[in-house]
């Protein structure tokens, strides 16, 4: 290595560091506008196929409850019951898991001894990796048995309240049985955000209330809720967002019937995610069209509930 | 090897924001050069465009022209890799990377370059380096060890040494010694007398004894204003500056600080 | 002032004003109160089940739980105060919170573990389905890990390249509307459920190639679509904990800027990266729905042919046993799911080990 004068010596290497620059900028940018594409490609193409069907659609598309598709000659179908199932199915997971996560959160932060803590978050992080048709085999295999008993004893003390009316599925395939399991799933998901914005709490928020002799769960409602209160909500509608388009525990769970029912001890009711998946196989004449235009439909739920969560969230993250 | 450099009308924009306005200097080869002045006065940023690494900030951009002896650093084909191949920097806080080796570190401008070298090559660079930067009887026993282990004096002289294995013919240094204590502090100013031998030193200080003490020549820049750009106020002799200031501006700043 | 004297939890580091002693004597009560208490309502609950002869573990710890907040509450009220009490309340539910959490997680992997076992073995794992009829007592599940191989092979083998030079893109080059846009959309395609993406690839596979053609091909592409946003925001938060002091000193000694992204920041980065992209692996390997409308469910014979006929996977093959709904296709199931669990779990705990022991340390 001698000492080189920029101007001529320099010459050689420039012209193909330049070619190496441009060609590693652009597949870097090529790749992110691949991405763009891909997405406008898949609206492109579900909006296409769907229009086949939606078009030859003898029933009004968001009213119907039946779904009479598998046909090429006038075919009569609707999202009506399957949109209401879905939204029932990922509401009741949300109420279920949201107070238990953020429960589980204050006893990681706040609670559980240091060591203990971090293991529980290695837990947690273990819990979403799980794959959903596992959750799914686990409900059917064993959850529904242990719930039957109580489904008969919610029936028979809660039984006044209409959503809690018999009579009782023998088996335990019933909408509440998948929306707790799908609260197992989006556990994770809440609490993961939830305990990541406890732990964002500054320490003066804390101590400051702890220095006017609070107990710690006067500190806790005090300086940590509102603080975390952006982080959950966000959190809840991410959790949200991934009940509505689960598919599998659902489909494996659930004895599907299409109706629009509250009575969730009862079988009946489906969401469109697990509709697609067991109609799929089967479908024949306008039926996987039909099958493409109810997933849009759940595409722009999730979507909507997504949009809702990220702007919650990054609300929260200007204010931090 | 050491060169000369011709700065005149130098104007430093972040977007639309001027920074440093209108500075025209000359600093000559084989000598240290110290720049001083208050916090935010653009000394920093002055100093980056001599080889070109605004450019890594977005929307930074200069008007004026930089002259390393007969050659314009911002002329139409000239590419700022090789600029800053023949004007080094070490930074305010020594930064090694933290997935080489001591040994690798040194050769690192050779390594990501891809250019190959023949071991006994590498060897000899190796040595000749950490002997230049004060650090080879330090290290000679763990040069396969990380360069991250290093005390931060260490590291620092670790960062001067891969600069100079380049072989450049001028050293930006850009307040070296601010993230380190006392001794290594003295350790780096004494490299410094021992470097000018050999390149052009430009440092960037905000120690004043130290720029009194390492410096032949020293250039004050202070702000018009707050909110105005960066100027350079004087720039002479650093016996002259410190005793016999031209201007007010100078003298206030160099005796506030003294007390 | 007051003070607390909490028996079952650990103080927090700098909890509240030095207590001092006049309070701790006064209305507070002692250490061995709470572990006290509860030893005497479990045995309260046991006894008082057993009398009604429903002694069953759910029902003794919900009774115990219960019964243990009430006296907690109505003990702490009457010897301290009502802050006091509340704020014992709200442990008890606390702790019942995470309790109550444990349940899912200890059930699922104790009857996956004790119901998989009874089939897991060489045999199960080196046999296809190929001329077994669904009730017979035979046959295993070597076509579905041959598909699963394949098909999240592709799937990684598309969705690393992109999503890692996307990154690289929004991190080191990327600017303006572009980059905006480009975050924008990868979250929105995080939120794509993945039936949807299922869905995308039937169409399109119906535009290309006409309808009802199903492959393992179609399927490694759903896949991609779930993968793609997972690993770009994993590198991308690998790519921005990089110092830019990195970067600047690379510059500095004449790098160009790809060598420096190639040779400084991906290297720093990597363990990190590696880390993102097995946890994107072990999330899509799982992923049941996309595969069932795109590679199909019935495949019964080896296919390690990617780009024709159906192709079985391990989370299809667990979901079409359960369908079949008998006994011997349940045993099947948790076999099978029992084998899905421990592949997911090694990638996930290699990934932690590879980001515990390979990270470069940045602290300084």
């Amino acid at each position: 290595m001698t000492t080189t004068d920029p101007s001529t010596t320099a010459r050689e290497p420039q012209g193909k560091r330049r070619l190496g620059d441009l060609l590693f900028a652009g597949s870097a940018k090529g790749s992110g506008i691949l991405i763009l594409l891909i997405l406008a490609g898949v609206a492109a193409f579900l909006i296409g196929q769907s229009f086949d069907s939606l078009s030859a659609n003898t029933a009004n598309f968001f009213t119907t409850k039946e779904w009479d598709a598998n046909t090429r000659d006038a075919p009569a179908f609707g999202v009506a019951a399957l949109a209401f199932g879905t939204v029932l199915a990922a509401a009741t997971a949300l109420v279920i898991a949201t107070p238990i996560a953020v429960g589980i959160a204050l006893f990681i932060v706040y609670y559980a001894p240091r060591r203990l803590a971090s293991i529980l978050g290695y837990v947690v992080d273990l819990l979403a990796a799980i794959p959903s048709v596992v959750y799914g085999l686990w409900g059917i295999g064993w959850l529904v048995k242990q719930l039957g008993p109580f489904y008969t004893s919610l029936e028979q003390y809660l039984g006044w309240i209409p959503m809690f009316a018999g009579p009782v599925s023998t088996t335990g395939r019933t909408m509440l049985s998948a929306s707790i399991v799908l609260a197992v799933m989006i556990l994770p998901i809440i609490t993961a955000m939830s305990r990541d914005v406890f732990q964002q709490v500054p320490q003066a928020h804390r101590e400051a209330s702890l220095a006017l002799g609070a107990t710690r769960w006067e500190m806790i409602r005090m300086a940590v809720i509102p603080f975390g209160r952006p982080g959950i909500i966000g959190g809840a509608m991410l959790g949200l967002g991934r009940a509505l388009g689960e598919t599998m525990a659902v489909a494996m769970i659930l004895s599907p019937q299409l109706v629009i029912s509250w009575m969730v001890l009862q079988s009946g009711n489906q969401t469109i995610a697990a509709h697609i998946a067991l109609q799929y196989p089967e479908a024949t004449g306008y039926g996987v069209s039909a099958l493409i235009s109810a997933g849009l439909v759940l595409f722009a739920i999730t979507l909507v509930v997504n949009m809702g969560a990220r702007f919650i969230v990054a609300r929260r993250k200007e204010f931090a | 090897m050491a060169k000369r450099i011709d700065v005149s009308g130098l104007h430093v924009f972040y977007g639309d924001f001027k920074a440093v306005e209108d500075v025209s200097m000359t600093i000559e080869p084989r000598s240290v050069t110290a720049f001083i002045g208050s916090s935010g006065c653009g000394k920093s940023t002055f100093l980056r465009t001599l080889n070109r690494m605004h450019e890594v900030t977005p929307g930074a951009r200069v008007q004026g022209k930089v002259m390393l002896d007969d050659q314009d650093v911002y002329g139409p084909d000239v590419d700022p890799v090789a600029v800053r191949r023949e004007i080094g920097m070490v930074f305010q806080r020594p930064n090694p990377f933290p997935t080489m080796s001591i040994y690798d570190n040194v050769i690192a401008g050779a390594k990501l370059n891809n250019q190959r070298m023949p071991k006994a090559k590498a060897d000899d660079l190796v040595e000749r380096s950490l002997r230049g930067a004060n650090l080879w009887e330090e290290v000679k026993d763990r040069l396969t060890r990380p360069g991250a282990g290093l005390s931060g004096g260490q590291q620092q002289r670790l960062c001067i040494a891969r600069a100079i294995a380049v072989e450049p013919a001028v050293l930006l240094m850009d307040e070296p010694c601010s993230a380190l204590d006392p001794i290594s502090t003295l350790a780096i100013e004494d490299l410094i007398a021992k470097l000018k031998e050999n390149y052009t030193i430009v440092i960037v200080t905000h120690n004043m004894q130290q720029a009194a003490r390492v410096s032949d020549v020293t250039a004050f820049f202070n702000l018009a204003g707050t909110g105005k750009p960066g100027r350079l106020i004087e720039m002479g002799e650093t016996n002259k500056i410190f005793t016999k200031p031209e201007k007010k501006e100078t003298e206030n700043y160099i005796t506030g600080r003294f007390g | 002032m007051t003070t607390t004297t909490k028996g079952s939890a650990t103080e927090m580091p700098g909890d509240g004003p030095p207590p001092s002693q006049k309070s701790l004597l006064t209305g507070s009560l002692p250490r061995y109160a709470a572990p006290a208490l509860l030893a005497a309502t479990a045995a309260l609950a046991a006894g008082v089940l057993l009398a009604f002869g429903a002694l069953g573990i759910a029902q003794f710890a919900v009774f115990t739980v219960i019964a243990y907040a009430v006296v907690i509450s109505i003990a702490s009220r009457v010897v301290e105060n009502r802050r006091q009490a509340t704020d014992r309340l709200v442990t008890t539910i606390v702790y019942a919170c995470f309790g109550l959490a444990m349940v899912p997680l200890v059930s699922l992997l104790w009857t996956v573990l004790s119901e998989g076992l009874a089939r897991l073995d060489l045999y199960f794992l080196t046999v296809s389905m190929n001329g077994v009829t669904p009730s017979m007592d035979a046959g295993g599940v070597y076509h579905a890990i041959v598909g699963t191989i394949a098909i999240t092979g592709l799937a990684a083998v598309i969705s690393i390249p992109i999503g890692l030079l996307t990154s690289i893109y929004l991190v080191e080059y990327g600017q303006g509307r572009l980059k905006q846009a480009i975050t924008f959309f990868v979250d929105v395609m995080t939120g794509i459920p993945s039936i949807v993406a299922g869905l995308f690839v039937v169409a399109l596979w119906m535009m290309i190639f006409g309808p009802g053609k199903t492959n393992g091909a179609a399927g490694a592409i759903a896949l991609s679509v779930l993968m793609i946003p997972v690993v770009v925001r994993s590198c991308e938060e690998m790519l921005r904990l990089v110092p830019n002091e990195l970067r600047e000193a690379s510059y500095a000694l004449g790098v160009p800027k790809w060598l420096t992204v190639v040779k400084v920041v991906l290297p720093t980065a990597i363990a990190g990266i590696t880390t993102g992209v097995m946890l994107a692996l072990a999330r899509v390997i799982g992923e049941t729905a996309p595969l069932i409308l795109t590679a199909g469910s019935s495949a019964v014979a080896i296919n390690w042919n990617l780009f024709n006929g159906q192709m079985m996977s391990l989370p299809v093959f667990i979901y079409s046993q359960v369908r079949m709904g008998g006994a011997i296709n349940y045993e099947r199931a948790w076999a099978a799911a029992l084998a899905l669990i421990v592949v997911v779990m090694l990638l996930f705990f290699l990934a932690r080990l590879v980001s515990r022991f390979f990270a470069p340390n940045l602290s300084r």
